[in-house]
């Protein structure tokens, strides 16, 4: 992309934002309008809210916005991911019915894909859908649904088929969550938030036009939605920071974002928060001690290489080069960070590594730390999935020989519930 | 330049590899180490003369070629993958960056462009015992003596110290116990009044040795009170240059267990189809890129003149040491028995790495060190 092209964007979406943004506007409007004109998500299809831009120039794009404080689209959430796999899998029906009301924030969305019986192995799922030559009927029980409990839909994988083998009797369906047949709990978890829940399935139904993809080809439109789950995790953390302007329309993206945010206040306490850790032992007097030295030495040197491992893995993708093994290794690198972080925090803590709540350090942010700390090495993928993705796809080693093959259900399973 | 190569800087990691792969393959190495100087000179010779490897990092003014701190690495990464025996860290990187850091400009005239070609070869004498703490454990002592010094005292740990033809000693000026001490002097390895005794090192592939200094007759180098903060940087050099060794070494490490993992058959099934085996696997490349990421940067940071550059470095010596420590463990133990035979390659690496390890300071040294500049800098 040659300089002259960003900068003719650039004057483009300049004289754009000049005439139509306003601080005063009502969220939902202003959102239509920049919907309908296509700079909201530049880098779409021309045809559906987009200009069919380069995402390489998504970035100049957004600094436009940013430089007059001009609110984007709806980002945050799951309403992403079902955007991008409609726009992939979905039918014209799907996308003039959905995608104008996920970017004015009007919808919101949830993945229901886990399962108890099926967390690693996500094409284990049990969850079914018949078909009864007008609907079809849901039956099953998910987990692990992030704003389930307010969200208009929900992006469903179900089993269609039980004779077919465990990758293709599945389908991909978008599902009505507020109907009666769809009930949705908090899960509490071991820190005492309730940031996920559990929806179970009754007798939902789905009408057919709302099957996306072909019945039977539900993994593979899976896989679209994971793929850009990974991809967005960048961003997504950027996009749930709120601006801090004065005015009408910052005061409605405030509070979307603090509602969909609510759940994960905790969320930064999960990665070890490394940032605390040297201030800390030097403040508590620690600082003097060799065997914490050491500990506190590898956090710091650990942390710092797993930044720069990400930023070589975005310099090669900048630049058009294939990623390397980089982009794969991060999530690993970050549970290493997250424990070793959190063993640093207890040594610093002594006793009081106990003690929670107003007791404990820091008012008890050290005792949030240590008790989120376990979700980096699960949540969005095992470490030990991820080592078997590094050593199969890196390096090229053998996959274990599998026992899941042949129809579905003579497949050896979890009991059921 | 932190977190890429250059298109040009691949193209010369290719030319290094390949040339290496021909010319330093094991069945060389072990020849070489077997032999009673430890590198051969004609190898040595035509790293010089065709890839100009020992002045890489020097300027053109001085015979180099030009370039900088992150072509020196990629030089020590692929002579550490290829285990290539040559006096490269004791003459093109210690001495060489001793004399760039401590001599002065008409001394470095004189004195680097043989060095820079190969034609001789030279080595920086630093430690006395087995721990290092900073120049305070100089002791080695240097009498004015008219135009010239004379040095009294012992070394150890020196680097091809038997067959250097120049040596670059750290040494105290006589009534002296400050650093303002230290200085760096230059003393000819023939030089009578020098015993060189090989020391007999578990990494045949690199020479360690013992120099007795018996009033031999040296050249002060650089200005008066310099030496300290020259010989510093230099180690910091040398560190950064060594850790890319160290992630050479694990990389070639890693790449053989992988490739055995897919070919040993037990139990009906490749052992590189166990989880056992494939998470080890892929825990060492974590370490390795990490280690990777860490070492690139120090390079980056040298070229740069970054403040950080000296807590880089350290950090840079921990995780490739620790990197290629894990790499040389895992590779014997997936080796199986096998592993543990003098016929299979891997021990060479393995004990490549054990030295290489503690050489500049082991990890909880440099971790300290680390922490107390970063302690400093927050």
């Amino acid at each position: 992309m040659s300089d002259i092209d960003e900068r003719a964007v650039r004057a483009e979406v300049r004289a754009w934002l000049e005439q139509h943004w306003d601080p005063q506007r009502d969220l939902v409007s202003w959102r239509e309008l920049l919907a309908d004109s296509g700079w909201g998500v530049p880098h779409w299809p021309r045809a559906w809210f987009g200009r069919d831009l380069p995402v390489a120039l998504c970035g100049a794009i957004e600094a436009e916005f940013e430089a007059v404080g001009a609110v984007g689209v709806a980002r945050i959430g799951i309403r992403m991911l079902a955007a991008a796999t409609l726009l992939e899998h979905g039918t014209e029906q799907h996308k003039s019915r959905f995608l104008r009301r996920i970017l004015t924030g009007e919808d919101t969305w949830c993945q229901l894909f886990s399962e108890p019986g099926s967390g690693s192995d996500l094409a284990g799922a049990t969850t079914r859908a018949d078909f009864d030559g007008t609907q079809w009927t849901v039956n099953g029980q998910k987990l692990w649904t992030t704003s389930a409990h307010h969200a208009e839909w929900g992006l469903l994988l179900a089993r269609t088929d039980w004779d077919a083998p465990k990758h293709q009797g599945l389908s991909y369906f978008v599902i009505d969550m507020t109907q009666p047949g769809v009930t949705v709990q908090p899960v509490k978890q071991m820190n005492g938030y309730a940031s996920f829940n559990q929806v179970f399935l009754t007798d939902a139904h789905v009408p057919p036009e709302n099957l996306v993809g072909a019945v039977g080809e539900g993994w593979q439109v899976a896989m679209t939605t994971l793929a850009h789950e990974r991809r967005n995790a960048d961003a997504l953390r950027r996009w749930g920071e709120a601006s801090t302007r004065a005015g009408r329309i910052y005061d409605e993206e405030r509070a979307e974002i603090a509602n969909v945010m609510a759940p994960y206040t905790w969320y930064p306490q999960r990665t070890g928060r490394v940032d605390l850790a040297l201030a800390r032992a030097h403040d508590t007097g620690r600082l003097a001690d060799p065997a914490l030295r050491q500990e506190l030495a590898r956090l710091l040197m650990l942390s710092r290489s797993s930044e720069w491992l990400a930023q070589r893995a975005r310099t090669a993708r900048e630049a058009g080069r294939p990623e390397g093994p980089e982009g794969s290794l991060g999530k690993l690198a970050a549970s290493h960070v997250a424990r070793q972080a959190a063993a640093v925090h207890t040594a610093i803590s002594g006793a009081d590594a106990m003690l929670a709540g107003a007791d404990g350090p820091l008012d008890g942010l050290i005792a949030e730390i240590l008790l989120s700390v376990p979700a980096t090495s699960i949540a969005g993928g095992t470490d030990e999935i991820q080592l078997n993705i590094i050593a199969e796809r890196v390096l090229g080693l053998p996959r274990e020989p599998r026992l899941d093959g042949g129809p579905f259900r003579d497949v050896p399973r979890n009991p059921e519930r | 330049m932190y977190y890429s190569f250059t298109p040009e800087q691949t193209q010369f990691r290719d030319v290094i590899r390949r040339f290496l792969a021909a010319q330093s393959p094991t069945v060389t190495v072990r020849q070489t180490m077997a032999s009673s100087r430890g590198w051969e000179p004609a190898l040595w010779q035509r790293l010089n003369d065709d890839l100009g490897l020992a002045g890489i990092h020097v300027p053109e003014a001085l015979g180099g070629g030009g370039f900088g701190d992150q072509e020196l690495g990629i030089a020590c990464e692929e002579l550490g993958r290829a285990l290539t025996c040559a006096p490269y860290l004791s003459s093109a990187v210690l001495a060489t960056q001793a004399l760039r850091n401590g001599a002065t400009p008409a001394e470095q005239e004189s004195l680097l462009p043989r060095i820079v070609t190969g034609a001789t070869t030279a080595t920086l004498a630093w430690m006395e015992g087995p721990h290092w703490s900073g120049c305070e454990d100089i002791a080695l002592c240097a009498r004015s003596d008219g135009d010239a010094w004379r040095l009294e005292g012992r070394k150890s740990y020196v680097l091809d110290g038997v067959t250097a033809e120049r040596v670059v000693v750290a040494a105290r000026e006589a009534g002296r116990d400050d650093d303002a001490g230290i200085g760096l002097y230059l003393v000819d390895g023939e030089a009578s009044g020098l015993h060189r005794r090989a020391l007999a090192s578990i990494d045949e592939t690199r020479r360690l040795a013992e120099l007795d200094f018996d009033g031999v007759t040296a050249q002060r180098l650089g200005h008066p009170g310099s030496g300290a903060a020259a010989l510093a940087r230099t180690l910091d050099d040398a560190a950064v240059a060594l850790a890319h060794e160290l992630v050479g070494a694990a990389q070639a490490l890693l790449e053989a267990s992988v490739e055995y993992a897919r070919l040993r058959m037990q139990f009906g099934r490749p052992i590189g189809s166990f989880q056992a085996i494939k998470h080890q696997c892929a825990n060492l490349l974590l370490e390795l890129e990490l280690a990777k990421a860490a070492v690139y940067y120090a390079a980056a940071a040298r070229e740069t003149g970054d403040a950080d550059s000296a807590a880089l470095a350290s950090q840079a010596k921990v995780q490739a040491s620790e990197a290629a420590l894990a790499s040389a463990r895992e590779a014997i133990q997936i080796h199986g028995g096998i592993g543990f035979t003098w016929d299979q390659d891997t021990h060479l690496w393995f004990k490549r790495v054990s030295c290489a390890a503690v050489l500049l300071g082991d990890a909880a040294w440099h971790r300290e060190r680390f922490l107390a500049l970063t302690e400093v800098a927050a």
